[in-house]
């Protein structure tokens, strides 16, 4: 009997699949394509990046793109200390895609668990974690990362969680009004009438109804995420040399505008890219998957 | 309808106090207030007299009321960097993210309001292409690289814009442009979705049918009952204008507080940081309540209903 619940709960999306909005426009297979080339990239950072990042030739500094020194091809020029701007942003996009993916997931994880224990707990456990959802709507993420940062100093591991600060309330209010609407059905109540235990519950029936949204959620807030650390790593705040983010090469090249432009722009053009695919795909995925939303 | 608004407004003052908190718990965890205050060398009388002042030899919850009266004054501290009231630095810099701002915000409504009208009354058109192209770019650019490129077009290749300080009206054009350019992309997306939703309702359909002029319908009509949700969606966007000012004003050397709060950050002024992020906090309250508050006079029936908890996502 559970494991025909089970079994119901856990593939609800062929069910309910619209054959007619399953297409992918040439356009969202552009992103999909891409977003899939910027994950090999940061996957395969070691193999693909021509010599390492840090590595310096000043002989060839502020070179253009495909300049010829010491018998090697730089493709998108070189920088101020002659480093290989190819390399470089090979690993900016590990870095960057690394945090922004840890970032998300803690937001996504944190965010959800306290919006189940809203819709479980109700009562005082309810006001006060929405009180702290509008506290949170009301300041602005990069504006509390900064005061974080002051407060605390730069290091890594506080960076990715400020990351993730960049919408933990959305996954709360979501699970939350997800639960407390789901919390009425008819197999809530027959799988609580059997016995089940409220983490049961919730682990079992209630989380796979809704992880289609939570996901579309995460897609969606997925370039607000990139774009929160690629501004504090541009902003000098973020990630720190000798480590480098697509941000932080954006800022660095900031400084050397007049005379190289690529330091600049080409990191600039694979941010745009990443968050432009991302908020394509997260629609195209949005209208396909995400029963709840109301489209138009 | 003043029972909703004594529960808006208490909401209100309540979400500032929570924020007020965090930050006093936030700065105890980060140590010892005296010693990230206060510059290295400052002198042990210097320091006592701080740390009297913080009361910082006092039980938590005294240094915790003494905190919220401070705030309440305005009182932070002297910044590190010229000695002087961090509230005083603030309300220097604030002038000018308001004029930043505000033009951006103009800018965003004169060209993305008429552009997703013009995109919902003509449907799947050229127009409504480019408007939703425009939007797509307007959530997907970040503004630091949007403030580049338009640095390197205008300010470096073609040199008929400055590109740094505020002291001539063309100071205010590059940045203005590139924190309201994002924003009117997805102020026309939105525009559009409500103009499209209530052109279909039946007092417009029937406006039509008794041969009322379309302009006539258009502006009589279906703007009235689109201003509700555009209220919304610019109450949504404060907090963005805002995060985005502390971007273009450090890009642009724009004196506004953004740049105030990015480099107090940076040399780790933390009576700054503190008087800039509760200022913002006050203003983001503010202006959310001012939202509300202007949503019931539009539409009266939102104000029996509108429960706590209020703002879907």
């Amino acid at each position: 009997m559970t494991t025909g619940l089970d079994s119901a709960a856990l593939a609800p999306l062929p069910l309910r699949s619209r054959p007619a909005r399953a297409a992918m426009s040439p356009i969202v297979k552009a992103s999909a394509a891409f977003l899939l080339l910027t994950v090999l990239v940061a996957l395969l950072a070691d193999w693909l990046a021509p010599i390492h990042f840090t590595t310096q030739n000043l002989a060839a500094r502020l070179r253009p793109p495909l300049s010829e020194s010491g018998g090697m091809t730089y493709w998108l020029g070189t920088d101020q200390l002659g480093r290989d701007i190819l390399s470089r942003l090979i690993f900016a996009i590990r870095t960057s895609i690394l945090i922004a993916v840890l970032g998300t997931l803690i937001g996504a994880v944190f965010g959800t668990l306290l919006g189940f224990v809203a819709a479980r707990f109700k009562g005082l456990v309810d006001q006060g974690i929405m009180m702290l959802v509008d506290a949170q709507a009301a300041i602005p993420a990069l504006f509390l990362a900064l005061t974080m940062l002051a407060f605390f100093g730069n290091n890594i591991l506080l960076f990715i969680v400020l990351v993730s600060i960049d919408g933990w309330d959305r996954y709360t209010r979501l699970a939350r009004g997800l639960v407390v609407s789901e919390q009425e059905s008819e197999y809530i109540n027959a799988v609580e009438a059997l016995g089940a235990r409220p983490v049961r519950v919730i682990m079992r029936h209630l989380l796979p109804n809704i992880v289609a949204a939570l996901v579309v959620q995460a897609t969606l807030n997925f370039p607000g995420t990139i774009l929160l650390e690629t501004s504090l790593s541009f902003l000098g705040l973020g990630v720190q040399p000798p480590g480098t983010s697509l941000g932080l090469m954006l800022g660095e090249g900031r400084r050397y505008l007049l005379n190289a432009w690529w330091i600049a722009v080409f990191p600039g053009l694979t941010i745009f890219l990443t968050t432009l695919s991302m908020s394509l795909f997260g629609d195209w995925l949005r209208d396909r998957f995400d029963p709840t939303v109301d489209r138009r | 309808m003043f029972r909703f608004l004594a529960l808006r407004a208490g909401r209100a003052i309540l979400t500032l106090l929570i924020c007020v908190s965090a930050v006093f718990i936030a700065l105890r965890l980060a140590g010892d207030p005296a010693d990230i205050m206060l510059s290295i060398d400052t002198p042990p009388d210097v320091r006592a007299y701080y740390r009297d002042l913080w009361g910082l030899d006092q039980p938590l919850h005294q240094q915790y009321l003494r905190y919220l009266l401070s705030a309440a004054r305005g009182d932070f501290g002297a910044s590190f960097a010229d000695d002087r009231p961090a509230f005083a630095a603030v309300l220097e810099a604030l002038p000018k993210t308001a004029l930043l701002g505000t033009s951006a915000l103009l800018l965003a409504l004169l060209v993305g309001l008429p552009l997703g009208v013009l995109a919902a009354l003509r449907h799947n058109s050229v127009v409504d292409r480019l408007a939703m192209a425009s939007a797509v770019f307007g959530y997907a650019i970040p503004i630091f690289f949007l403030g580049i490129l338009l640095i390197l077009l205008f300010a470096l290749k073609l040199r008929i814009l400055p590109s740094a300080g505020s002291d001539t009206p063309a100071h205010l054009i590059l940045p203005m442009v590139t924190l309201g350019l994002p924003l009117a992309g997805r102020l026309a997306r939105f525009a559009r979705t409500s103009t499209l939703e209530v052109l279909g309702k039946p007092f417009i359909r029937a406006a039509r049918g008794r041969g009322v002029m379309p302009l006539s319908v258009i502006i009589r009509h279906a703007l009235p009952n689109a201003s509700v949700p555009l209220l919304m969606f610019l109450g949504i966007e404060i907090g963005g204008i805002l995060a985005g000012s502390a971007v273009v004003e450090t890009i642009f050397a724009w004196p506004g507080v953004g740049r105030l709060l990015v480099d107090s950050v940076a040399t780790r002024d933390l009576a700054v940081v503190q008087a800039v992020i509760l200022t913002i906090t006050v203003i983001m309250i503010s202006a959310n309540l001012l939202v509300d508050i202007l949503h019931i006079l539009i539409d009266p029936r939102l104000g029996g209903f509108r429960q706590a908890g209020g703002a879907r996502a």
